[in-house]
């Protein structure tokens, strides 16, 4: 083990090349509700319990049910009504529990990428070999669900290994959701060599930090995201910025946050220089403009004080 | 460093759930349902009546709400006891103000002390649900089958002796379970339990003695998940519960009737600070006309005369 996982650069946050995005956007803005399946009785990680309580875990499972049962479409219409398309960290498996789900979100032209099988089976513990083959499992079950296969990965319930992301590289992925360390895509350094992006994807913005964690008030989370949106726009002069709000619809799409959760997104959407996309948009697009860019400048940064 | 090869292995990786307990639906795709006299909303006021005993034995975990000093714990015996002897009366006036017909979803050991209370609850006719024998008797993975019946059996042939009522609907204790406490409900005669927190509708739940329905009392919108749990302002409750109710009906208008369900305790919302909040949410909800204020047993027959698989 060292003491730094070694995926990127330090890149400090100024003089940096501004990303221009689409239209001349300052900010590219993308939602990603997680749609996952959590498993009553899964086999026990010996790393991390499933549930704090012996089967059966009715509190814990069943809230979660409800995202399915009932926040899905909630959140989905909310997303209809403001233009935006969600990218969805996808529990591969819910693929065969859940299809329509599946179907609705295909119609929408919305994005898939994984998030593993199952939201109760752990990178933690696995081999190389074991690691591959859940990930590649996800990776097929995508393909052969929706035709394409996804470019972008967030590891189970946040569960890494110090292989994680060059295995999803080698599966042919182009981004990783699971780094927190800036504002902007940055390029990460996956043992393959292959051009490799994290994309921003806010733990602070995510609704079960917001109202798991750090037990907050829906119109305060209302408030965070509009106070958050407000700096990334202003910045987003300069330099470009990324602006995610990861969801889950058993937490955001509860009766009583609806309201909070819709009026942000009323809010960010009625601004003019908003690039509203997905995940694997702003992947492609940054690959494609602004990827050699950024390695240049990150070496120039090094270099100016050598 | 590897797992054993069963972790990546899926038995239950199918259409559907990954258990037998009941089927799979997306709550927007269901018939509309149509509450009586042309309601858009069924408010069901759940109010738990709760025993906490003071000798907790906390197994297998201390019930959250119970005892946590050195026993004598006289700070939370008596700050709960409070709701059954100050807050509850606090509640019964205000649900006269605003002509709400709660579910008292009662302790069968709190109904055997506290006859006086009982018999105000009986005199109302408003429904009695059973909320197990106590805090301390929890129901739990693991627990020995015979022992859990026991204490089912026990819990609901005494709160029907003392009510009078039939006591179809049931809550358990921390709403904790074990594996069997379903089959063993249906066995006792329950029609109903609330355990489960994954709908905002009614839906049939399978036993091995036939279907009972798990009715949607949300834990999210409970006063003590807000205020104790997560520690929001009073003023936070308000405003969450007249969001919730803003929003499911709105969703009623163009889905069909939904369901507003408020888990209270007397010994939170009873406080003289609160009450007042319950009193606002109480107007707020009451002021139209679309709201139909009814205990849970009669919403679960106006949902069941219109649906066949329920």
């Amino acid at each position: 083990m060292q003491e730094d996982p070694n995926l990127y650069d330090y890149w400090a946050y100024e003089k940096r090349p501004k990303i221009t995005w689409p239209n001349g956007a300052k900010i590219a803005f993308w939602v990603a509700p997680n749609i996952e399946f959590y498993e009553l009785n899964p086999p026990e990680n010996p790393n991390r319990k499933p549930w704090p309580q012996a089967y059966p875990a009715v509190g814990g499972y069943s809230i979660r049910d409800y995202g399915n049962r009932v926040g899905h479409e909630r959140q989905m219409q909310l997303l209809d009504k403001y233009g935006i398309r969600g990218s969805i960290s996808l529990s591969t498996a819910l693929c065969d529990h859940h299809p329509e789900i599946i179907e609705m979100c295909a119609e929408r032209d919305w994005e898939f990428f994984t998030h593993g099988v199952y939201n109760t089976r752990y990178t933690y513990g696995l081999s190389q070999e074991q690691e591959r083959e859940m990930i590649q499992d996800s990776v097929d079950t995508i393909e052969k669900h929706v035709g394409k296969k996804p470019a972008g990965y967030l590891a189970p319930a946040l569960s890494h290994s110090e292989h994680t992301i060059d295995l999803f590289a080698e599966a042919g992925g182009i981004y990783t959701c699971d780094l927190f360390h800036d504002d902007q895509p940055t390029p990460v350094k996956v043992r393959n060599g292959s051009r490799f992006i994290s994309i921003p994807y806010s733990l602070e913005m995510n609704d079960t930090i917001a109202y798991v964690v750090n037990k907050i008030e829906p119109r305060r989370y209302g408030q965070i995201i509009k106070d958050n949106f407000d700096r990334l726009y202003q910045e987003g002069d300069e330099f470009g910025t990324v602006m995610c709000i990861p969801t889950h619809n058993y937490q955001v799409s509860c009766p009583h946050r609806m309201r909070a959760y819709e009026e942000a997104l009323e809010y960010i959407t009625g601004h003019s220089d908003v690039w509203v996309t997905t995940g694997r948009e702003i992947a492609d697009f940054y690959l494609e403009n602004h990827y050699d860019q950024a390695l240049s400048s990150i070496k120039q940064q090094q270099e100016s004080i050598a | 460093m590897s797992l054993d090869k069963k972790f990546l292995e899926y038995p239950m990786r199918r259409y559907g759930m990954d258990h037998e307990r009941y089927s799979w639906s997306m709550l927007s795709q269901r018939p509309k349902i149509e509450w009586p006299n042309g309601k858009k909303l069924a408010l069901w006021v759940n109010v738990c009546l709760q025993f906490f005993p003071i000798n907790q034995q906390g197994k297998p975990f201390k019930v959250p709400g119970g005892m946590t000093m050195p026993h004598p714990d006289l700070r939370h015996y008596t700050l709960r006891d409070y709701g059954n002897r100050v807050g509850v009366y606090r509640f019964l006036k205000a649900f006269d103000k605003y002509g709400i017909r709660p579910t008292f979803a009662m302790n069968t050991r709190l109904a055997e002390r506290n006859p006086y209370l009982l018999h105000a609850l009986k005199e109302r006719g408003d429904e009695i649900a059973c909320h197990g024998l106590h805090m301390d008797a929890l129901h739990y993975g693991g627990q020995p089958i015979e022992d859990e019946r026991q204490q089912i059996d026990h819990a609901l042939t005494r709160l029907r002796e003392l009510s009078g009522q039939d006591v179809t609907g049931w809550l358990s204790p921390a709403r904790s379970e074990s594996a069997n406490t379903p089959d063993l409900l249906a066995e006792h005669g329950i029609e109903y339990f609330s355990d489960w927190v994954n709908d905002d509708m009614p839906y049939a739940f399978k036993t091995n003695s036939g279907e009972i329905t798990a009715m949607p009392l949300s834990n999210e919108l409970e006063d003590k998940f807000i205020l104790m749990d997560n520690k929001h302002s009073e003023q936070s409750y308000v405003e969450q519960i007249c969001d919730a109710h803003d929003f499911l009906l709105g969703e009623a208008e163009q889905q069909g009737g939904r369901i507003l369900a408020l888990n209270i305790h007397p010994w939170m919302l009873g406080q003289p600070h609160r009450i007042s909040k319950l009193e606002q949410v109480l107007e707020y909800i009451t002021a139209g006309e679309k709201v139909w204020s009814a205990g849970a047993a009669n919403i679960r027959n106006a949902f069941l005369s219109q649906t066949k698989d329920a």
